[in-house]
């Protein structure tokens, strides 16, 4: 038997790429390994706006980078989840991989599946292409708290989006796990900002926020899903709300409509003729 | 008054040899059946030579009828299995031969660039990076046929016959392999005579992915192997890239006997160079056309057609410009045109360029050293060009450039028409409702837009007429290798 003491791990919201405790120095109480009880950061509304506000910085970069270079990271990320899979529930864990797997590759094809040459009647090359909406909020379902996040979170990061989302309330370690895994898979800071607290406070502060983009909600609660529809229409928000993923096949099934649900589709005309 | 005369300064390149002492290249290599590496059954071993030192690299086996026979029977029992996995777990062996490909990208350049003699800036910077990425791309459509070709379900073909050329020879097997694996069928990889080196290397790679045996076989050899492979009773599908040639022998080969084709050929692809074009970056694109790769690229921009006003001013330009390429060891990072990869090739390459001459065209080659051994052919620019000559018709697969001139658009797109082939063409002007119109009317399976020879994995290739049938790349590039069933 060995004496020796081990290093607990303080839990911390991910914000545009950094480790934090909510600016509210605020906590709650979570179930960690063992039974062991452990305090989680209980964000605020500030916590909200700053990750919005990293989200936003860090869209255009990543909307910007190739495709292919999305792709890689998004690889790189299944890599990374899979060998950091004693972390989290066996089952869960390996449909979260495969889902990462399977969005890596839509990054690249996404423009020929949604997109197009329209044969307009006009002497004009017209086409149609999916661009990503921005800044996606994501409410997590209470579970699977991992596979049900990553189900929301990989369609948005592959469309080229950026994304806040609120972690599962009944069992925020997981998502609070996931930070540290995609914090080492070349994730650029700010593409994907993870908060644990309070859903209803969180979800109606990102709701509410005028530079977000469009709402994923998977927090299958009915009164809330009416009041986020609500907050979007302030600012024309996309919505989708949607059951929460129990299976790989739940996360990829859909896929194309998980997509296109966090992607603008530009339609270009240019001349054609002398 | 005395004048001052000042010497030039000449800023030669120090020597840049990429080091060749990483490379882990075996002795001997076998044939690749059934996820082993085996003596071929005739026990015929070759060696692979350097075409920029005429030294020996390797000994290669040579696959004989009874190896493709060996092949053919492994890759059936192979595909059942490899076509009833789920998509998700085919494309995770192909994700983990792109990262091998990747982790081994220098040393697979290496190779390449000993083996064939292209220069290492391109194997390093274009062949392998491409490779990976066409692994890559088709690794993800692995679980997303059905979007790709707008089908509720779809089914692979079976068994493919993959032949693969010298010019790009491991970007060539990926483009080939990627797409037949990720659609469920098995495959047997026939690489080029004279670049074998990094097919085999890749034998490797899947062995190391652990690509359960017979999925890919890797036969090597002549001609020969080739054409039995392509009359092997048990073939569903040939893929061919090579000469129109060859093709042509294929296709007939096929009569009557139900097998998929899909045949990528040769070129006399015309880059059109209009007025108003940036021409400086025209140069450049002139120069990446015909020089890369010594020209040994199907879609060479072999033709150039001027416009007749700036046609004085873009050829001082373009003969300036060649004048400062740097032809020689192609394992030098500055190297700009590497060796001819074959004698065989060589003699090509001056036969034609003697007819030029001896039918009247006018004929520049730059001044530079070439080394005493090895394959070599100085870039050569040929003017006074009528569309008539031998060196404006056919394919030369050389560093060797035609001019030809227009004074219309209009003529400028019938002369570019006016061949047997349709690879390519690239049009440089400014005006972009120009670029889509002429885009619009040429017969060409790619037509690039004030760039050239520009490929990526998500974008279809392939040619018109006699520059043969069937796209590689993107979406398009998975009908090939797989059956609508509904």
């Amino acid at each position: 038997m060995s004496d020796r003491l081990a290093v607990r791990k303080t839990y911390k919201l991910w914000i545009g790429g950094a480790f934090v405790r909510s600016e509210s120095g605020r906590y709650d109480h979570a179930t960690g390994a063992g039974g062991r009880t452990v305090n989680i950061p209980r964000a605020s509304r500030k916590d909200v706006r700053d990750a919005v506000a990293a989200a936003r910085k860090a869209a255009g970069p990543w909307a910007g980078r190739t495709a292919y270079n999305r792709g890689q990271i998004l690889y790189r990320a299944a890599e990374a989840l899979e060998s950091n899979r004693e972390r989290f529930e066996a089952a869960e864990v390996e449909a979260s991989v495969d889902v990462l797997l399977h969005y890596a590759g839509w990054t690249d094809k996404l423009a020929p599946v949604l997109g197009g040459i329209n044969p307009v009647a006009a002497p004009f090359l017209s086409f149609s292409l999916p661009e990503p909406t921005g800044v996606v909020g994501i409410v997590a379902p209470d579970a699977p708290p991992l596979l049900g996040l990553v189900a929301e979170v990989a369609p948005a990061l592959a469309a080229g989006d950026v994304v806040v989302a609120v972690l599962s309330e009944a069992e925020p370690l997981a998502g609070l796990d996931l930070a540290e895994v995609l914090g080492v898979a070349d994730v650029p800071g700010g593409v994907v900002n993870l908060l644990s607290g309070r859903r209803d406070e969180l979800a109606s502060a990102l709701g509410a926020h005028r530079d977000l983009n469009a709402i994923v909600d998977a927090a299958g609660d009915t009164e809330l899903a009416a009041k986020l529809d609500g907050l979007a229409s302030e600012t024309i928000k996309r919505t989708r709300h949607a059951a929460a993923a129990t299976s790989y096949a739940d996360a990829v099934d859909d896929a194309l409509e998980r997509l296109a649900a966090v992607t603008e589709l530009k339609t270009a005309w240019h001349p054609v003729g002398a | 008054m005395s004048i001052e005369t000042r010497t030039s300064i000449v800023w030669d390149y120090a020597p840049a040899p990429e080091s060749a002492d990483h490379v882990r290249l075996r002795d001997r290599y076998g044939v690749f059946i059934d996820g082993e590496f085996m003596d071929p059954a005739e026990g015929r071993y070759v060696p692979t030579i350097n075409p920029a030192t005429e030294e020996p690299i390797a000994e290669v086996g040579w696959a004989s009828a009874s190896d493709v026979g060996r092949a053919v029977e492994a890759a059936r029992v192979a595909q059942a299995r490899w076509a009833g996995l789920p998509g998700l777990e085919r494309g995770k062996y192909l994700f983990r031969i792109a990262r091998l490909i990747q982790e081994r990208a220098r040393e697979l350049a290496v190779a390449e660039t000993l083996d064939g003699g292209k220069p290492l800036r391109e194997s390093r910077d274009v062949d392998i990076p491409l490779a990976a990425a066409h692994f890559f791309h088709y690794a993800g459509w692995a679980d997303k046929l059905e979007y790709g070709v707008n089908a509720r379900e779809v089914a692979p073909l079976g068994v493919v016959g993959q032949i693969v050329p010298w010019n790009f020879p491991l970007l060539m097997a990926a483009w080939k392999l990627a797409p037949a694996l990720a659609c469920g069928n098995t495959a047997i990889l026939k690489p080029a005579e004279t670049t074998p080196l990094t097919a085999l290397m890749l034998g490797e790679i899947i062995q190391e992915a652990e690509l359960p045996p017979g999925v890919v076989s890797i036969l090597p050899g002549d001609g020969s192997a080739g054409a039995t492979l392509v009359r092997a009773p048990g073939i569903d599908k040939i893929a061919f890239t090579g000469s129109t040639a060859v093709g042509r022998d294929i296709q007939a080969a096929l009569a009557g006997r139900q097998v998929g084709l899909t045949l990528e050929l040769g070129g006399k692809s015309a880059n059109i160079i209009f007025e108003d074009a940036a021409l400086d970056q025209a140069i450049e694109g002139i120069v990446n056309g015909i020089f890369f790769n010594q020209g040994h690229v199907c879609c060479a921009g072999s033709r150039l057609l001027i416009q007749e006003s700036v046609q004085e001013e873009v050829i001082g330009k373009l003969w300036a410009r060649m004048g400062r390429l740097r032809v020689g060891d192609p394992l030098d990072k500055n190297t700009d045109v590497g060796a001819i990869n074959s004698a065989e090739q060589l003699e090509r390459i001056e036969t034609l360029v003697a007819a030029g001459e001896d039918e009247g065209a006018s004929r520049r080659s730059i001044a530079c050293e070439l080394p005493e051994r090895g394959y070599w052919f100085a870039p050569t620019l040929f003017t006074e060009v009528s569309p008539a000559h031998r060196i404006a018709v056919e394919e030369i697969f050389g560093p060797v450039v035609s001019v030809l001139t227009f004074r219309t658009q209009a003529e400028a797109i019938e002369k570019t028409n006016n061949s047997r082939y349709g690879l390519a063409a690239g049009i440089w002007t400014d005006k972009g409702s120009k670029a889509f119109e002429v885009a619009r009317a040429l017969q060409a399976g790619v037509v690039w837009q004030n760039t050239y020879n520009h490929f990526d994995p998500t974008a279809a290739f392939g040619g018109y007429k006699e520059s043969g049938f069937g796209r590689e790349g993107g979406p398009a590039g998975l009908r090939p290798y797989l059956r609508v069933v509904r």
